[in-house]
C-alpha cells in the first residue's frame, strides 16, 4: 500500500496533458496534419504519376548530371531492385515519408545543434532530452502521436523526427565545435561579419561531420519506418508489418531489402547533392 | 591628425595594458589597479594567469616593430589585443589615433578589414578554396565584387611570387608558399599594420631566411607597419626596425638589435643575446677611440694615412677594411671630420661582446 503510495507515474500527468493538448489546440493538430498530409501526396504523387521507368529515367540522369556517373549507377540499381520486387509504390510511399521526415528533423537540429556550439549550457541542457529521445524506445512516443493525430502517416513521421533529430543535433554541435580556432580567427581578423564566417568558414569546414549526421539522421529515419507501418503508414514498414504478421519471409525480406535500397540511395544522394562535383581540396587539378 | 605623411606618426600605441585570464579576473584587475600586484601575487591570491602585464609600446609608420619571446612569454596574447581578438582587461589601445576598444562591432570589423592585416602562424587557408580565392577573402567579406578582388588578389598573389599557382588548391603548396598566400591574403585588403604571428616558426631554416628577406623588403617597399611574433632572436634582428623582448608578459626591454645585443637590460636578455652574432650588429661608432685618447695611446701613428669608413659600418665591414690596409686602425670619418679610430683591439672587442673603453683603460 505504501509503496503504491510512492510510486512514480508520469502517465498520470502526462495523458491528462495529451487530453488537454487535444481538446483545446485540435485545429492546430489539424493543420499540421493537413499541411503534412498535402507535402507527403505532392511527393508521393510526383513519384507515382508517371510510369516507373520514366522515374527511374529521369532520377539516374539527374544523378549524373548533378553529381556524377558513381551515383547514377548507385540510383539505378536501387531503383530497379524496387521495381523488380514489386514493391514500386511502397517503395516511393517510404521514400516521400523519409524525405519529408529527415527535412524537418535537419531544419530543426541544425540551427539548434549550431546554437548547442555557441552556447555551453545550451548543449548541457539539451543532451539529456537527447539521451532519453534516443533510449526511449520509439512505440513509446507513438502513443501520444496517435493520440493526438490518430493513425496514419502523420504520427509515423512525428515520431521518426523525432528519432531522427539527435543524431544530427549532436554530429552539428560536434561539427561545430570541431571547426579549425585558427579559421575563426582568421574570419574575425580579416573584419568578416558573422553571417560570412557561417557560411564561408565554418559551414564548409564542418561538411564531412555534418554529412555523417545526415547519414545517420537518413538511417535512423528509416529504421522508423518499419514501426510506421504498424500506425498505418503505409509503404515499406506496412510491407515488413505484413511479412512479419502473415510470417511470410519472402515478403519481409524483399521489402526489408527495397529498405535497404532506398536508404543508400538517400545517402548517396544527400551527400553528392551537398558536396557537388567532388570539388574540394583532393581534386586533381586541370 | 595632420601627421598622416609624418614618418614618425605613431599608428599603434599601447598604454599600460593588461591581460588577466581566469575566473576572477575582474576582481583581480582591480587589485592591480588598487594595490599594485605583481604576477607572481595575482596568481597566488586570485588563481588568475596574466597573460600581459603593463605593456607599453608604439608602432611608428613604416617601422618594422619585432616581439621576441619564449612560448608562454605573452607575446601572442600581446599581438591579439591589438586588434581586439582579445579584450584587454586594464589599459587603452590606440590604432591610427583610435582607441579601439570604444569601436561598435560593425566599426570594428570596418578596421580589421581595412586597417590591420593578420597573418598567422598556420596559415589559416580554406581548403576548400583555390589559392586565388584564398587571397581575396579578406576583399570577399567586405563585398568587394569579384572581378575587382580577382584583379588586386592576382596582384598581391604577383608580388608574393605565386604568379603560377593561383589555380591550385592550398594542400598542393609546400609550407613556404602557404605561407606567402598568407601575406598575400592579407596584402590584398591593403592595410597600414600587419601583425604577423610567428608566420615563419613552422619552415625549415632556408626557407625561412628567404621568406625572412623578402618580408622584410616588401613591407618596406610598400610602406606598410608590421608588428612581428618570433620567438627567435636571430629572426627578430634580420627582420625588426626595432625589437621588444617579452618574459612572463612584461616587456623587458625595447631597442634596436644593436641596442638589445650591446647594451642588454638584464640577465635574461643578455643570456639571450650571448649566441648572437655582433659581426653584423655592432656598429663603428659603438667600439671607436675618440682622435685624442688614440694618439696619445700610439703617437707615432700618422692618424690622416688611415683607412676611411663611417661610423655606420658594422664589424664586418670595419674587419675587411683593416685587412686591406698594412695598419691596424681604421679612421671614422663622419661630415669631413674624424670622430674617432676603431683599432684591432677595439673590433675583437666588438665581437666579444665587451665595452672597448674598459679594456683600454685597464
Amino acid at each position: 500500500m505504501n509503496a503504491d503510495l510512492i510510486r512514480f507515474s508520469p502517465g498520470v500527468y502526462l495523458a491528462p496533458a495529451v487530453d488537454w493538448l487535444n481538446a483545446n489546440f485540435h485545429p492546430f493538430f489539424d493543420a499540421v496534419t493537413k499541411l503534412i498530409e498535402a507535402v507527403l501526396g505532392g511527393i508521393e504523387a510526383v513519384l507515382l504519376y508517371p510510369s516507373p521507368y520514366v522515374v527511374i529515367l529521369v532520377a539516374v540522369l539527374l544523378a549524373a548530371f548533378l553529381i556524377n556517373f558513381r551515383v547514377a549507377v548507385i540510383t539505378a540499381v536501387s531503383l530497379a531492385f524496387c521495381l523488380l520486387a514489386g514493391l514500386w509504390t511502397a517503395s516511393m510511399q517510404t521514400f516521400a515519408l523519409v524525405t519529408v521526415a529527415v527535412f524537418i528533423s535537419v531544419s530543426i537540429a541544425f540551427p539548434l545543434g549550431i546554437l548547442a556550439s555557441r552556447y555551453k549550457s545550451l548543449e548541457a541542457g539539451l543532451r539529456p532530452v537527447l539521451d532519453i529521445m534516443q533510449t526511449v524506445p520509439p512505440w513509446v512516443y507513438l502513443i501520444p502521436a496517435v493520440m493526438i493525430f490518430s493513425l496514419g502517416r502523420v504520427p509515423a513521421i512525428i515520431a521518426t523526427i523525432v528519432y531522427g533529430i539527435p543524431p544530427m543535433l549532436r554530429l552539428t554541435t560536434l561539427a561545430f565545435n570541431q571547426v579549425p580556432k585558427d579559421l575563426l580567427e582568421l574570419g574575425q581578423a580579416t573584419g568578416a561579419p558573422p553571417r560570412a564566417i557561417l557560411l564561408k568558414i565554418e559551414i564548409p569546414s564542418a561538411t564531412p561531420t555534418l554529412l555523417v549526421g545526415l547519414n545517420q539522421c537518413i538511417l535512423l529515419s528509416l529504421a522508423m519506418v518499419v514501426l510506421a507501418g504498424l500506425v498505418g503508414a503505409g509503404g515499406l514498414g506496412a510491407e515488413v508489418t505484413r511479412g512479419l504478421t502473415r510470417m511470410e519471409m519472402g515478403l519481409g525480406l524483399r521489402a526489408g531489402l527495397a529498405i535497404v535500397a532506398i536508404a543508400i540511395l538517400l545517402d548517396r544522394l544527400s551527400k553528392g547533392a551537398l558536396q557537388g562535383r567532388g570539388r574540394g581540396p583532393t581534386r586533381a587539378t586541370h | 591628425m595632420n601627421t598622416i605623411n609624418n614618418a614618425n606618426e605613431v599608428l599603434v600605441d599601447c598604454q599600460n595594458v593588461w591581460k588577466i585570464f581566469g575566473a576572477r579576473a575582474p576582481t583581480a584587475i582591480r587589485a592591480v589597479e588598487e594595490r599594485g600586484l605583481s604576477k607572481k601575487q595575482i596568481l597566488e591570491e586570485f588563481d588568475c594567469v596574466v597573460g600581459v602585464a603593463n605593456a607599453n609600446l608604439q608602432v611608428r609608420r613604416g617601422e618594422i616593430f619585432c616581439i621576441m619571446g619564449l612560448s608562454g612569454s605573452g607575446k601572442s596574447t600581446l599581438v591579439r589585443l591589438l586588434n581586439r581578438l582579445i579584450e584587454p582587461s586594464l589599459g587603452q589601445i590606440t590604432i591610427k589615433g583610435k582607441d579601439i576598444a570604444k569601436l561598435n562591432a560593425a566599426e570594428l570589423r570596418d578596421m580589421r578589414a581595412r586597417n590591420i592585416g593578420m597573418v598567422f602562424q598556420s596559415v589559416a587557408l580554406l581548403p576548400g578554396r583555390t589559392v586565388l580565392e584564398n587571397a581575396a577573402f579578406g576583399l570577399e567579406v567586405r563585398g568587394v565584387p569579384r572581378d575587382e578582388r580577382y584583379k588586386i588578389a592576382r596582384a598581391a598573389l604577383e608580388k608574393v611570387g605565386l604568379a603560377d599557382w593561383m589555380a591550385r588548391y592550398p594542400s598542393e603548396l609546400s609550407g613556404g608558399m602557404q605561407q606567402r598566400v598568407g601575406l598575400a591574403r592579407a596584402l590584398a585588403a591593403d592595410p597600414e599594420i600587419i601583425l604577423m604571428d610567428e608566420p615563419f616558426s613552422a619552415l625549415d631554416p632556408l626557407i625561412r631566411r628567404q621568406l625572412q628577406d623578402e618580408f622584410r623588403q616588401l613591407t618596406k617597399s610598400l610602406g606598410k607597419s608590421s608588428v612581428f611574433i618570433t620567438h627567435d632572436l636571430e629572426e627578430a634582428i634580420r627582420i625588426g626596425d626595432r625589437i621588444a623582448i617579452m618574459k612572463d608578459g612584461v616587456i623587458v626591454q625595447v631597442g634596436t638589435a644593436e641596442e638589445i645585443v650591446t647594451q642588454p637590460a638584464d640577465d635574461y636578455v643578455s643570456e639571450f643575446v650571448a649566441g648572437i652574432s655582433r659581426i653584423h650588429l655592432v656598429k663603428a661608432h659603438s667600439v671607436m677611440l675618440p682622435v685624442a685618447e688614440f694618439q696619445t695611446l700610439q703617437p707615432h701613428c700618422d692618424v690622416e694615412a688611415l683607412l676611411k669608413t663611417s661610423p655606420e659600418a658594422d664589424i664586418g665591414e670595419l674587419i675587411d677594411l683593416t685587412m686591406r690596409s698594412n695598419r691596424d686602425a681604421v679612421a671614422v670619418v663622419e661630415n669631413g671630420a674624424m670622430v674617432g679610430i676603431v683599432t684591432t683591439r677595439g673590433l675583437l672587442c666588438g665581437v666579444a661582446g665587451t665595452p672597448a673603453r674598459e679594456l683600454v683603460a685597464a
